[in-house]
């Protein structure tokens, strides 16, 4: 019974989750400016993030939260770079 | 689903709330980003899902193999720790970039940068370059 309740929990989630990054695949593509496609970007990074987990939660394998982590730190990382090319006009100086 | 089956009743009613709470949590931010206005409001929709929505879904991760090796299981924080220390830097950053052109632009949605400071600081007063 609480299987069953688990698994209707992370069914939900990852449904939710996918909305999420469903709005922010929707403001990325229309998006009036450049920041706000970068902003979007950093949201489904995080969205994504969190489904990785989400699914590692559903099979009970640790390797999802490995892969979790390298998303987030990627995620981080592009994020940074793309907002330095938004103020400078070049990412490295 | 063998190791879902194996959790204890409190673990997995914990692990479900946890889950739906910090979907949901992201759901409601992504809502957001579509749904606001101007760039400076939809900066702050996305921290509804790096802070608790985030922080739920490792809680409930935690919990759930906390309670399948029966030991508790703490990597998560890793993960909690980045995103909470790298979320404001990227859009502290983002919001900088965003001020910064829509200044270059000049069609006054921003305040301009003399309001709150001094002038711009003559850049000839400064010590030479010594290289």
């Amino acid at each position: 019974m609480t299987a069953a309740i688990l698994l209707w929990a992370v069914a939900a989630a990852q449904t939710m989750l996918a909305a999420a990054m469903g709005c922010s695949a929707y403001r990325l593509i229309r998006g009036p400016r450049a920041q706000d496609r970068v902003l979007c970007l950093d949201a489904m990074y995080v969205s994504a993030m969190l489904l990785v987990l989400t699914v590692g939660i559903r099979t009970g394998s640790s390797i999802y939260f490995e892969a979790a982590l390298i998303i987030s730190v990627l995620g981080f990382v592009s994020s940074i770079a793309l907002a330095k090319f938004l103020m400078r006009g070049e990412v490295i100086e | 689903m063998n190791h879902l089956e194996a959790l204890p009743t409190w673990a997995a009613l914990l692990t479900a709330f946890f889950l739906v709470l910090g979907a949901g949590l992201t759901l409601i931010g992504a809502i957001g980003i579509l749904r606001f206005r101007s760039f400076f409001e939809r900066v702050h929709a996305p921290t509804l899902g790096t802070s608790w929505g985030t922080g739920a879904i490792l809680l409930a991760s935690t919990i759930c193999f906390s309670a399948l090796g029966s030991r508790l299981i703490v990597h998560e924080i890793l993960i909690g720790f980045f995103i909470t220390v790298t979320t404001p830097v990227t859009l502290m950053l983002l919001a900088r970039a965003a001020i910064y052109r829509k200044r270059t632009e000049g069609k006054g949605e921003v305040p301009p940068r003399s309001l709150l400071r001094l002038p711009d600081r003559p850049a000839s007063t400064s010590t030479p370059p010594t290289v």
